[in-house]
C-alpha cells in the first residue's frame, strides 16, 4: 500500500503539491490527471524518493521514502517524464545495467532482460544504441527497466506520450496485464487512457485534489451524463415536443450540424426511455439516437477551471 | 559486485563506448610528448629521470581533465536520467564515487600509456625508478584532486560547457596558489603562517616533493582529504540542486 500523508512541496515561494493525502491499494489502477503545472510529476517525484518533501510523508508497504530510501525504492518500478536513459549504451547494455542494479546476476538476470525485452516487444532493437532509437522505442525501453524486478508498484509519468495509437493500445494492454498484483499509479492528461486503464482517477489542480473517484463516477459528474443526443433527417422542431417534458434541463444544438441536438437530463435523472417515447409518438424524422455516459473531458474542465478560479479569487481577496 | 562497482563499470564502458575516452587518450599523450621533448628539452638536459615529463602535468591536467569532468553530473542532469539513477535502490555515495571512480580510472589508463617514455629513459641511461613510480603516483593523485574539484561543478549545472570554465577556474586557483609567483607576490606584513597555509593548500607544493621521489604521507594525505572533502561537496550540491 502507498500512503502519502499531508505531502506538501515547496520550490521557494512557489507551492507545487499541497497538504495532499491519498493512499493506493493493491490491485488498483490509479490515474492522476491534472492540467499542466498541476503538480502530478512533483507528487511522482516525492513518492518515489527523487526530490525530499517540505512536509508530510509517503511510505511504500511500510517503508517511509525519506527514512528507509533504499527498502522503498526496491519496491517501486518507475518512469519518469521523457523516459530518459542513458542514450551511449545500447537495449541491451542498458537493461543488463538497470537488472544487475535491481540485484539480478547471472542466469537470473539474463532471464529478467530476456523477459522484459519480449514483453514490451524490444529484441528488434537489442544491439541498437538508445540514442538512434524512434520515440516510441525510447518509452519502451523506459517501461523495460521499470517492470525490471516485477515491482510492488508502478508509477509511470506519462508512459504514452508520444507513441502511436498501437503503440498506446499495447502499452495500455501492458499495464492492464501487469496490475492485477500491483499497485499502478500513471499520470496522463489524455483522457481516454483513464477510462481505458484506470480502476480509479484523482484529479488535481494547484497541488490540491479536486476530485477522486472511479472513472465512471466522474463521467457522472458530467453535464452530459444521461444526456440523449438525437440526429434529425431532416429539419423538424424538437425543442416545442421536449417542452412540456419533465427533467429535462436543456437543449444544445450542435455548432457543426444543424440537424444534431444534444438533449441535457436534470442531475441524476434518465431520460432515455421518456425521449424515445416522445420521439416515437410525435414521429420524430430521427436519423442517430444515443445515450451518452458523460464526458470526463467536461468534468475535468469543469472541475480543474473551477480551483484555478476559486485560488485567484482568493488571491484577489 | 556492490552497487559501486555496477556504476563503476556502466560509466568506464560508456567512456569507451563513444570517442571521449579514445581522444582523450591521444591528445593527452601527443601534448605529453610535445611537452616533454620540445619544451621539456628531455634530450638537452641529457639526465636518467622524467622531471621535464612530469613538471608540466598541472598545466596539462588544468585543460584535459576538467574536459572529463565536466558531463560527470551535468549530463545526467540535462538528459533526465538524473532522476533514473536516483530513484534506483542505490546510495548516492555510490553514485557520486562510482563516476569518480570510473573518470579517474579513465585519467590512469592515459597515464599509464605514457610506459613509452619510461622505456625510454631506462633505454637511454639508468634513472631511478622508484622515483618515477613515486612521481607517477603522484600526478595520478593530483589528476584525482582535479576530477573531484570537477565532480562538483558538474553537479552545481545542466550545462557542461559551464562545468568546464568552472573547473578549470578553480583548478588554476588550486595550482598557482603553492607557485612562488603568488607566493612572492604577498607583502610582507601579512604573517609567514598565513603564507605558510596558502601554499599548503596548492597542489604544486605537494606535487612537486612527490615527483622529486619523496613519498610523504601528508602530501598523499593531503589529496586524498582534498579529493574527499571536493565528493563531499558534489553529493551536499546534488541532494540540494535535484529539483532544477
Amino acid at each position: 500500500m502507498i500512503a502519502v500523508e499531508n505531502l506538501t512541496k515547496k520550490f521557494d515561494q512557489f507551492t507545487a503539491v499541497d497538504d495532499l493525502s491519498f493512499s493506493v491499494q493493491e490491485g488498483e489502477v490509479l490515474g492522476f490527471l491534472g492540467p499542466n503545472g498541476a503538480g502530478k510529476s512533483t507528487t511522482m517525484k516525492v513518492i518515489t524518493g527523487f526530490l525530499a518533501p517540505t512536509a508530510g510523508k509517503v511510505t511504500i508497504d511500510g517503508h517511509d521514502i525519506t527514512h528507509e530510501p533504499i527498502a522503498a525504492k526496491s519496491l517501486i518500478g518507475y518512469l519518469p517524464e521523457g523516459a530518459p536513459s542513458y542514450g551511449d549504451m545500447t537495449t541491451l547494455e542498458f537493461l543488463n545495467f538497470i537488472a544487475s542494479v535491481r540485484g539480478f546476476s547471472g542466469d537470473e538476470l539474463k532471464q529478467r532482460v530476456e523477459h522484459v525485452i519480449k514483453e514490451v516487444d524490444l529484441a528488434s532493437v537489442g544491439h541498437q544504441t538508445i540514442d538512434t532509437l524512434s520515440k516510441g522505442f525510447k518509452r519502451r525501453v523506459g517501461l523495460a527497466q521499470a517492470i525490471m524486478h516485477d515491482p510492488k508498484v508502478l508509477i509511470l509519468d506519462e508512459p504514452t506520450d508520444g507513441l502511436d495509437p498501437n503503440q498506446k493500445h499495447h502499452v495500455r494492454e501492458l499495464i492492464k496485464n501487469l496490475a492485477r498484483d500491483k499497485i499502478v499509479i500513471i499520470s496522463t492528461h489524455i483522457l481516454e487512457e483513464v477510462t481505458a486503464v484506470c480502476s480509479r482517477a484523482i484529479i488535481i489542480a494547484q497541488g490540491k485534489i479536486v476530485a477522486d473517484g472511479t472513472p465512471s463516477d466522474l463521467e457522472s459528474r458530467s453535464r452530459y451524463h444521461h444526456a440523449v443526443t438525437v440526429r434529425l433527417s431532416s429539419d423538424y422542431d424538437l425543442q416545442a415536443d421536449l417542452q412540456g417534458l419533465a427533467d429535462i434541463a436543456s437543449v444544445e444544438k450542435s455548432e457543426a450540424d444543424p440537424l444534431c441536438f444534444t438533449i441535457l437530463a436534470k442531475e441524476g435523472a434518465a431520460i432515455y426511455s421518456k425521449v424515445s417515447e416522445l420521439a416515437q409518438s410525435k414521429q420524430w424524422p430521427v436519423e442517430e439516437f444515443h445515450v451518452q455516459r458523460g464526458q470526463l473531458e467536461d468534468v475535468f474542465r469543469s472541475i480543474t477551471q473551477q480551483a484555478i478560479d476559486t485560488e485567484q479569487t482568493e488571491e484577489a481577496a | 559486485m556492490g552497487n559501486l562497482g555496477i556504476i563503476f563499470k556502466r560509466e568506464l564502458l560508456s567512456y569507451f563506448s563513444t570517442p571521449l575516452a579514445y581522444i582523450f587518450i591521444v591528445i593527452f599523450l601527443i601534448t605529453n610528448g610535445i611537452f616533454t621533448f620540445d619544451m621539456g628539452g628531455f634530450y638537452m638536459r641529457a639526465q636518467a629521470d622524467l622531471l621535464p615529463f612530469f613538471s608540466f602535468h598541472p598545466w596539462l591536467y588544468l585543460f584535459m581533465v576538467p574536459a572529463i569532468a565536466m558531463t560527470l553530473w551535468a549530463d545526467e542532469r540535462k538528459t533526465g536520467t538524473i532522476e533514473l539513477l536516483l530513484t534506483l535502490p542505490i546510495r548516492l555515495a555510490d553514485a557520486v564515487l562510482g563516476k569518480f571512480l570510473a573518470a579517474w580510472v579513465l585519467t590512469g589508463i592515459a597515464l599509464a600509456l605514457t610506459f613509452p617514455i619510461w622505456i625510454t629513459v631506462n633505454y637511454l641511461g639508468e634513472p631511478d625508478n622508484g622515483v618515477i613510480l613515486a612521481a607517477y603516483i603522484g600526478s595520478w593523485l593530483m589528476a584525482g584532486g582535479f576530477l573531484a574539484i570537477g565532480s562538483c561543478m558538474s553537479a552545481c549545472t545542466r550545462n557542461s560547457v559551464i562545468a568546464f570554465i568552472l573547473t578549470v577556474a578553480i583548478c588554476f586557483l588550486f595550482v598557482i596558489v603553492g607557485s612562488p609567483i603568488l607566493l612572492n607576490a604577498f607583502p610582507e606584513w601579512i604573517p609567514q603562517g598565513v603564507v605558510d597555509a596558502f601554499s599548503a593548500l596548492g597542489f604544486l607544493t605537494h606535487f612537486d616533493s612527490i615527483s622529486k621521489g619523496v613519498l610523504d604521507i601528508r602530501d598523499m594525505l593531503f589529496f586524498t582529504v582534498f579529493i574527499a572533502a571536493w565528493l563531499l561537496a558534489s553529493a551536499i550540491v546534488i541532494e540540494m540542486k535535484k529539483a532544477n
